[in-house]
Parts: structure tokens; C-alpha cells; sequence
């Protein structure tokens, strides 16, 4: 075992040299976290008694669902052959939603560890941003864990990496995070095998944002990775995308907690803070210079985050809007890939479209609204971008069915997908089939291994949104993964399909879906809203249609007995509360015309199917 | 009386009522406006319990000391002497009973003697108006002339037999023991003994078709009791049948059924002479003077007083409601003890009563006085507005409603709640 780092380079003043600045790709519950908290342990920057199970997923959400949402870089001495090493450790955020965040992340580092669970083999989104990290060039180390596990076959899924990457199978390093077998040599493995990173150190300050996190007590904090020159506190520093310059307030690194230091060199990896209040100020993917000695050139590769998906979100109690509001504008602090504009819905009231990367993205913005701010809410259907042009070739973007145009349309547009999938072989039949029945096209299929495919396909990303995660889970015994990517878009026949109750529109069930589909989803939604609609005083049709054209109806037959057939004297005062109780339950009914639609009804008919927990797990 | 007890206010030892009881009893006497007072007198044995009942009632025997079969009319007999003291101490001017009703449970299931005694401690107590309609619910198979002889000696004027249904397989869905060859039995003892005869239906039991409904209010009608009472079949929480329903094992009621039965039954009564005069209750009344009425059930819904004898047994007196321990045991301890057998009361607040006023009235062929509607925060105003989408709706008389009564047609009485809600407003 190597030695304890027994004098580590100190932060600002590190040759990059003895620099080693890598991440761990990993899929979720394949024992990124659990390894990262192992790497903190053996280099002695935290102390076992202080050790939380995974330490660096600092959110409770986090650490409940095994994911991590935002990265954190941690610094580590390490010694090998006597020379005393600085490894900055990036992690990354594991889900597909996030994949830019990713690639910032994977452009800070010169070497990734692949990380691939020893009873499992790698995952889609793993394959995804394995693929990502070549492309940046980095240098992979292949490593499988939970070799401790009983159901490790090592051999098998070593033989796997090595066909993937180009190396030998006896390349691939062996170790238990929870044991901790095996981690002093990866950590040998990372000083000799990667590069040191490269830059000019006389150069003017370039460093880039690959995370950006809001703090309540000390506002944003920015983690950087420095390219060239040099960043000093007291200084002012300057966004390269928005020109706006900031007083360096403190610089420092983490291991793992925030140590100020007295600035950061060539290849170092550290956090900035500002005193800004909005993540937004200080993105990621943006460039850090100095305001005093600007560089001319960012470092390339930034975008603004685009949101992909969009849903209304409603407060049940509409007295909560104002919380609701205050609580977006705190979580936006944060989160600089969401956005949101007021809305109203005739059936829901008042609250707001909101746009997010993913579907994962929503349910952690949902949950944390929930779970935070204690709001109760109701989600409409996840919907799409579409661009729609009208006959006389005005242009319009949809993100709510609402804003669809009526009459003649000349085209709708729709977003595409670049979806992979690996799966066992055996079930390539019915993927394919989904996929084929979800309006995709194959594009290609790889043998991982005999007996794993990855299958790629081009599929409308409103199908992925819609329930394709997890029809595709139970058609493959929960064995498939997938990942997917903005592919560009498509003209397709898309139809909206309104939802009318005693011919009054509900706008919350509005939906855009392909014409072939559109009369399955007229028949469910009716069908499920006659099983949700208690009978009310008079009949109530309810039906589906395009335009005006009716495409499926159902009734909800008239109450004909409204009466307690028997009121004597201990009944009295029963029956009075019963009525008073239903007084109450009336305060729960939305309008919808004249029918009584109860607030739970919306919530059933809205969540299930279209949206469902489990998607967060991948 | 229902098993779940609603959660109230504490009542005092001595049982004594708020001061506003004897006022308001007082004013209204002085006014000239009715405010009868009656006695129901529950009696918690049965033999067999049946899966659709959730009153309180016991198959055991003996429930302990005052509370077995044997000795339960010491205890019936000392709750009286406590309600004349307590009305006494509460300053409720006294007054004759109007009715007494022996209800429960299956009060035949205790010696005629018995039955007896506590209607003569009552009279004793109260005094009772001439003519005072005194019933007894009977069991057709505890029932015979003899017992019925005696019951008419001691003063009982009426007795009200729970028939439920001709059918035999409907009765075993019930879990009625009864044989249904006893019924017409049991109403021609009762005729014989000079008493009046009510006999109680129940419509909608999974299984029951529309066939065998028609066959049991023909068989009712053809037994020619002077009054029927038909119930609708409720899935009560918390009893045998409505654990049988959640587990699936008995299909679950269902209300369109029921609502063609009451159609039909309406239909048959009414052809063979008898007269709605509430939701659930017809009287055999040819010419529509208002006979055969049961006088004791009209006078809760017309918001009279009463108090109630027995574990269980819910009271009110001039808008305030209390209700006795519900375990016989319990109940007769406390009256062993001198405490009162309450155990909570109610003052239901200005919002509530007419609340109350409204649910009552509207189910009875009398109808509400729109007047009632007066009582509203706003004078009634919202109330009256609804009143012409009723009349449009089928649901109420037009023109007694212009003449300023709500009365339901028979839709009506089949959406009776409807009515209510929208009278009071939500």
C-alpha cells in the first residue's frame, strides 16, 4: 500500500506535474459515491470518524436516491515513489438529463476511471459517457467494482471493458469500495497512467465554471478548473460569455471541506466565490478571467442549458401560488437550466409552465417543491418543443397544447431523439417492437458482449416523455438502460386532442400526440375520467376530439339517488355532519362548467401513466 | 340508533341541560308553537345479529350487572326517574309524553311485563297526552297473541314488525332468522290484540331482483298493516356486510337499483292506498286525513324534543343533543352510581340548526316552510334563488312552492340531499 502523501503540494503553488485531474464515470448504484468516499479515506483527507456514507452527495435527495445531481471536485494528496502528488477528483452527475454538466466536467479532467458494477456489466448511459470522455480525449482507466459481491463475475465483464476501451482484460483494475480492496492501487494507477495537465502558466487567467451551486450563506459557489495563467483572491474576475466582472472574494480548494487559498495555478481545481446571489451569473461552461489582464480567447464548448420537456405545475391549493412562486425563484438560484413563466388554467387556476432538461430534472424540481417548501402539487403532462407554422407560414413555438393554433396548419415540427439501449440479446424482439410502435427508427445494433446489445434508434422525443421509460422497463424484466440525446427534429402529423366535459374544454388535458395515436389517447383519457368524475345531478358527457371533429365519448350517467333512506333520532345529528363534511369536500371541487370535478380526480388522471418515479433511478 | 358516536361536549353529573333548554321549551309553549316531548326507550338484545346492522345491540344475554336481559328494566326504569329529575333541575317546564317508542335491538326479546313496566314508570313520571301513540318494535318470531295481549293491556298502541323481505333468499342474505310464513302471523295477532301495525322493508340487498322486491310489497300490502316503512339497504362501516363487500364476497349496493326500487314501491303503495309522508315511510291513509302516521318518527323530524332511555340512546331538548354510553355495562354503572348516562352533548350553532331544519322538513310531504330560510346569514336570499332551477330540475312542487312551501316530488325524495345542499347553500 502507498504511503500517505508526507508532504502534500500546496494549493496555488502546485507544479502541474504532480497535478492528476480525473472523474468517475459510473451508472447509478454501480458504486461511484461509495468508491469516492473509500478515495477520501485512504489519502487521509477525512478522517473515518467523520466519514457520512457518501460524502460528497451533499443533498438529501441525493443521497435517498442514490443519484448525484450536482458535482463536487475534492482535492487529494497521494504519494508514489516518493514524490507527492495532487489528485483533484471531479464528480460527475450520473444521469442523461444532465449530460451537459457532464461534458463540462469530463473537459476539467485529463482521465476518467470507468467504473462498471462486477455483477452487471456497464449500463446506456455509462456506454453514453464513456463515448463523451473519448471524445474529449481523455485517458480511461478501466476498473470493475464489488468484486466482494457474491455475483461478481469479474472475468466476464473485464473481457467486456477491454473489447469496449481497446486494452487487455488484464488492464482492468479489480476493487470493492466497500472494502476498499484494490483502492491504493487505482489511486497508484491514476498518478502513473494519466497525463498531467498542460498550460501556459505566464499566459492571462483562463479557468473554466464546471459547476456552479448556490449556498444560503455564502451565495454561489463556483468550481473551476484552470487552464492557464492564474487567479488570486482580492481580484476582480470577469464571465467571459456575459462580460460582467465580480470581486473574488474567496479562492480556495476543497478536501472536502472549503479551505481558502492563496489562488489557483496551471491545472488546479478549486472553487471561487463572489458574493453573486444566481447560479445564472456564473454559469457553467462560462470562462473566468481576470478583469485587470483579460484573455482574448474563452475556452470553448459553452452553451445555455435548453429545456427539452415542459409542465404546467399547479399549487392544489391555489392559496399556496404565492409560496409556489417564492420557492421557483429559490430553487432558480440553483439551477440555472430551469425556467418558468406564469400560467393559468381554467381547470387548475393559476401556476406555472415550466421548462426542465428531462424528466428526472422535473421530479427532482418537483420533489424538492414538494419537500422544501411543503407544496402539494399537480404536474400536467410532460410535453415537448414543437415549432408550428399556420397556413399563411407564421411560425409558432409550442410548449403547452394550449398555445396550439387552431385552424389550417402547414406543418408541426417536432424534437428528436438519439436513443441507446442495451439489453440483454433475448430481448431485442420486444425493444424493437416498443420502439418501432413509439414511432422510432432503428439506426444500428451493437453485440456488446454475446450476450448484450446496444441498440440505437431515432425516436420523437415526445414518446420518450410520454411512459416509453417505463413500458420499456417492463418489457424487458427492468434489465434495459437507456440514453438518449437531442437529435435534431422532424415534420410530423401531430394533431392536438382536446378533452371537453359537457362540452366545456379542460385545458389540463390537453394533449399533442400523432394522429395515430390521437384516438387511443381520446379513449383512455375519457374512459379514465369517467372511473375519476363522481355522477353529478345531470348526465355528463365527456369527449375527446381534434378540433371539432368528436373522436371518443363516454357519459357519466346522472345520480339518481341522493337521499339517506333513514333519519331518525341518533341520525340527526350523523347525517348533519355527513352534509357538513360533503360542504367541505365541496371546497375541493374545481368548476368545470357546471360539473364538480374533485381536485383528486385531476391528480389521478394527470400522474398516472404519464410520469412515474421510477424514471429517477436511471 | 348508529354504533359511532359523534364526539361532543361534556354533559355534568347531574345531567342538567343549559339554561337556554327551559327558555326556549317555555317560549315556544307560551307562543302557542308546538314543542312536544316524547320518549324512545332502547332495549340492546338481539338473538342473532344481522351482517347489514350497525345499531348498538348485543347477542349476549347478560352484559353484566343492570345490563342482562333479565334486569335491564331496573335499569330502563331508574334513567327515567333521572330524566324527570333533570328536567326538573334544569327548569324544562314538564310535559305529557306525545309518544313513546320501544326500539332497538329487539325490545320483544324481553318479557311483555317488563316492556311494560318501564311505559308505566314513564307515565308515572311525565304524564302522557290521551290517545299517545306508545310502539313497540317486535320480531315476528318472539312475537305471540298472548305477548301481544298483554303489551296492548299495559298501554302499547302499536307495534312495528321488521318484515325486511318475503323472499327467503334475500332474508338469508340479510341473515334474518325470521320465517317469512310468520309475518302475516304476526300482523293478524297484533290486529287481534287491538293494535296498530307497521311492518319495515329494506329494498337493494345484493341479489335482490327487481321481482323479488315487487314480490315482498305485494306480500306486505296483502298483509293490509296500516302503515310500511321501506329502507334502502346501506353498506354501514364496520359491519360483517360491508367487510363481506370490501373483500368482494358480497356485491356492494348499487343506487340506480335502488332508485327503480323506490319507484316501484311508491307506485305499489300508493295504489293500494297508501301515502308518502316521508322520504322512507308510507301510512295507509285512503282518503288523506293524515292517519296512521307514525307520530313518534314525525316528531323528530319535526324537531320536537325527546329523550332517549338506553345505552346508546340519543336526546334532544329544545336544540341541544346529548347520547348515553353506548356499552350497556357502562351505561347502566353510571346510572348505578347516580351520574348521568351522557356522555357528550352538542349546541349545534344558528348555521347548523337550520341546517338540521332544512334536512328534516324537506323529507316529510309537509314539507319546509320557506319562511325557515329566513334564518340564513343573508336572510335567505341565495336559498330562494335556487328555488326555481329545483322547480325546473323536477324536484320540487311548483306550485307549493310559490305558495312558500318546499315539498319534494317523488324525484325529489330520491335526491332529497340534493335539495338540501342547495338550499343551504353549497
Amino acid at each position: 500500500m502507498s504511503p500517505l502523501a508526507s508532504n502534500p503540494p500546496v494549493p496555488s503553488r502546485t507544479d502541474p506535474s504532480v497535478i492528476r485531474n480525473f472523474c468517475i464515470i459510473a451508472h447509478i448504484d454501480h458504486g461511484k459515491s461509495t468508491l469516492a468516499d473509500r478515495m477520501l479515506q485512504c489519502t487521509g483527507v477525512v478522517q473515518p470518524r467523520d466519514m457520512k456514507a457518501q460524502y460528497l452527495d451533499r443533498m438529501d435527495i441525493e443521497r435517498e436516491r442514490g443519484i448525484t445531481i450536482k458535482s463536487q471536485a475534492v482535492r487529494m494528496p497521494w504519494e508514489v515513489d516518493g514524490v507527492d502528488y495532487a489528485l483533484n477528483m471531479i464528480d460527475t452527475p450520473g444521469h442523461v438529463d444532465f449530460s451537459y454538466e457532464v461534458s463540462r466536467s469530463l473537459a476539467s479532467c485529463e482521465g476518467a476511471i470507468l467504473l462498471v458494477d462486477a455483477a452487471q456489466g456497464i449500463e446506456a448511459q455509462t456506454l453514453a459517457n464513456l463515448y463523451l470522455a473519448m471524445e474529449h480525449e481523455l485517458e480511461i482507466i478501466p476498473v470493475l467494482n464489488k468484486i466482494d459481491l457474491p455475483a461478481a463475475d469479474p472475468d466476464r465483464y473485464a473481457a467486456e471493458l477491454a473489447q469496449l476501451i481497446g486494452c487487455e482484460p488484464e488492464d482492468v483494475l479489480r476493487v470493492s469500495g466497500k472494502t476498499g480492496v484494490g483502492v491504493p492501487e487505482l489511486l497508484d494507477r491514476v498518478v502513473t497512467s494519466l497525463p498531467a495537465p498542460v498550460g501556459q502558466a505566464d499566459a492571462p487567467a483562463r479557468a473554466m465554471i464546471f459547476d456552479s451551486v448556490y449556498d444560503t450563506y455564502r451565495g454561489v459557489v463556483t468550481y473551476v478548473r484552470v487552464v492557464d495563467g492564474r487567479l488570486t483572491p482580492r481580484e476582480k474576475i470577469r464571465m467571459m460569455s456575459t462580460g460582467a466582472a465580480h470581486e473574488l472574494l474567496e479562492i480556495g480548494v476543497s478536501s472536502p471541506e472549503p479551505q481558502p487559498t492563496e489562488g489557483l495555478g496551471v491545472g488546479e481545481v478549486g472553487y471561487l466565490i463572489t458574493g453573486v446571489k444566481d447560479v445564472r451569473q456564473s454559469k457553467v461552461g462560462d470562462t473566468v478571467t481576470l478583469e485587470s489582464d483579460p484573455a482574448e480567447q474563452e475556452i470553448g464548448g459553452y452553451r445555455d442549458p435548453q429545456p427539452m420537456v415542459f409542465s404546467g405545475l399547479y399549487p392544489i391549493d391555489g392559496s399556496d401560488y404565492p409560496v409556489l412562486r417564492d420557492a421557483l425563484d429559490k430553487l432558480k438560484l440553483n439551477d440555472a437550466a430551469l425556467n418558468y413563466e406564469p400560467e393559468t388554467s381554467v381547470a387548475l387556476g393559476f401556476g406555472f409552465r415550466v421548462g426542465f432538461l428531462g424528466l428526472l430534472h422535473l421530479e427532482i424540481v418537483r420533489e424538492r417543491l414538494e419537500r422544501e417548501f411543503d407544496l402539494d402539487l399537480i404536474s400536467t403532462m410532460p410535453n415537448v418543443v414543437y415549432q408550428v407554422t399556420t397556413e399563411d407560414r407564421t411560425v409558432v413555438e409550442v410548449t403547452n397544447p394550449s398555445e396550439f393554433p387552431e385552424g389550417k396548419i402547414h406543418e408541426v415540427r417536432e424534437p428528436m431523439a438519439a436513443a441507446t439501449i442495451i439489453v440483454p440479446a433475448e430481448f431485442i424482439g420486444a425493444v424493437m417492437e416498443l420502439c418501432q410502435s413509439k414511432r422510432g427508427h432503428l439506426q444500428g445494433m451493437d453485440y456488446l458482449s454475446e450476450e448484450r446489445v446496444e441498440i440505437r434508434y431515432r425516436i420523437p422525443l415526445a414518446e420518450i416523455v410520454f411512459d416509453f421509460f417505463d413500458s420499456l422497463k417492463s418489457r424487458t424484466k427492468g434489465y434495459a438502460s437507456l440514453n438518449w440525446g437531442a437529435d435534431g427534429d422532424q415534420a410530423a402529423d401531430l394533431v392536438k386532442v382536446d378533452i371537453l366535459l359537457q362540452g366545456d374544454q379542460v385545458d389540463a388535458f390537453s394533449a399533442i400526440t400523432h394522429r395515430d395515436f390521437a384516438y387511443s389517447y381520446g379513449t383512455m383519457m375519457t374512459a379514465k375520467l369517467k372511473e375519476l368524475i363522481p355522477r353529478q345531478q345531470f348526465e355528463v358527457p365527456i369527449q375527446a376530439a381534434i378540433g371539432s371533429r368528436i373522436i371518443a365519448r363516454e357519459n357519466i350517467r346522472a345520480i339518481r339517488k341522493d337521499v339517506l333512506s333513514k333519519c331518525y333520532g341518533g341520525d340527526i345529528s350523523r347525517k348533519r355532519k355527513l352534509l357538513e363534511k360533503q360542504k367541505e369536500g365541496k371546497k375541493r371541487m374545481k368548476m368545470v362548467g357546471t360539473v364538480e370535478v374533485p381536485q383528486e380526480a385531476f391528480i389521478a388522471a394527470l400522474s398516472s401513466d404519464s410520469s412515474s418515479a421510477d424514471k429517477g433511478k436511471k | 340508533m348508529p354504533a359511532v358516536l359523534p364526539l361532543g361536549d361534556p354533559v355534568p353529573d347531574d345531567g342538567r341541560l343549559p339554561s337556554s333548554c327551559g327558555e326556549a321549551v317555555r317560549r315556544s309553549l307560551a307562543a302557542g308553537v308546538p314543542r312536544t316531548f316524547s320518549l324512545y326507550v332502547h332495549v340492546p338484545f338481539c338473538t342473532v345479529r344481522c351482517g347489514y346492522c350497525d345499531f348498538n345491540t348485543y347477542t349476549a344475554p347478560d352484559l353484566g350487572p343492570g345490563a342482562s336481559r333479565g334486569d335491564y328494566v331496573d335499569t330502563a326504569v331508574a334513567e327515567v326517574g333521572f330524566a324527570r329529575r333533570a328536567l326538573e333541575d334544569s327548569e324544562v317546564p314538564a310535559r305529557p309524553l306525545h309518544t313513546v317508542f320501544f326500539g332497538g335491538g329487539t325490545p320483544t326479546l324481553l318479557p311483555a311485563a317488563h316492556l311494560v313496566r318501564i311505559l308505566d314508570a314513564a307515565r308515572e313520571a311525565f304524564g302522557m297526552v290521551d290517545g299517545a301513540e306508545v310502539t313497540v318494535e317486535a320480531n315476528p318470531d318472539t312475537v305471540d297473541e298472548a305477548y301481544l295481549r298483554e303489551l296492548a293491556a299495559g298501554g302499547v298502541t302499536r307495534v312495528s314488525v321488521g318484515m325486511q323481505s318475503a323472499v327467503p333468499h334475500v332474508l338469508a342474505t340479510l341473515e334474518r332468522t325470521h320465517r317469512p310464513e310468520n309475518i302475516p302471523a304476526a300482523v293478524d295477532a297484533a290486529r287481534a290484540a287491538g293494535l296498530d301495525v307497521s311492518l319495515d322493508l329494506i329494498y337493494g340487498t345484493p341479489g335482490e331482483s327487481l321481482g323479488d322486491w315487487r314480490t315482498t310489497v305485494e306480500t306486505a300490502i296483502a298483509c293490509r298493516p296500516d302503515h310500511i316503512s321501506a329502507y334502502s339497504l346501506i353498506v354501514e362501516e364496520g359491519t360483517k356486510f360491508s367487510a363481506q363487500v370490501a373483500r368482494g364476497q358480497v356485491a356492494d349496493v348499487d343506487p340506480d337499483d335502488q332508485a327503480d326500487k323506490y319507484l316501484l314501491a311508491d307506485e305499489l303503495l300508493e295504489a293500494a292506498g297508501f301515502r308518502w309522508y316521508e322520504v322512507s315511510n308510507w301510512a295507509h291513509d285512503p282518503q288523506e286525513t293524515g292517519a296512521h302516521r307514525a307520530e313518534h318518527n314525525v316528531a323528530y323530524w319535526r324537531d320536537m324534543d325527546w329523550w332517549g332511555i338506553g345505552p346508546g340512546s340519543h336526546s334532544h331538548v329544545a336544540g341541544v343533543r346529548f347520547w348515553n354510553a353506548k356499552h350497556p355495562a357502562a351505561y347502566a354503572q353510571r346510572l348505578a352510581t347516580g351520574v348521568t348516562p351522557a356522555v357528550g352533548r352538542e349546541v349545534p350553532d344558528a348555521e347548523a340548526r337550520l341546517l338540521e331544519q332544512i334536512m328534516l322538513h324537506v323529507r316529510m310531504v309537509e314539507g319546509l316552510d320557506v319562511r325557515v330560510l329566513e334564518q340564513a346569514e343573508d336572510g335567505g336570499a341565495a336559498a330562494r334563488a335556487r328555488i326555481p332551477q329545483l322547480i325546473a330540475a323536477g324536484l320540487i312542487d311548483g306550485g307549493l312552492a310559490q305558495a312558500g312551501r318546499i315539498v319534494p316530488t317523488l324525484q325529489g325524495r330520491l335526491r332529497n340531499d340534493h335539495i338540501v345542499r342547495e338550499l343551504a347553500g353549497f
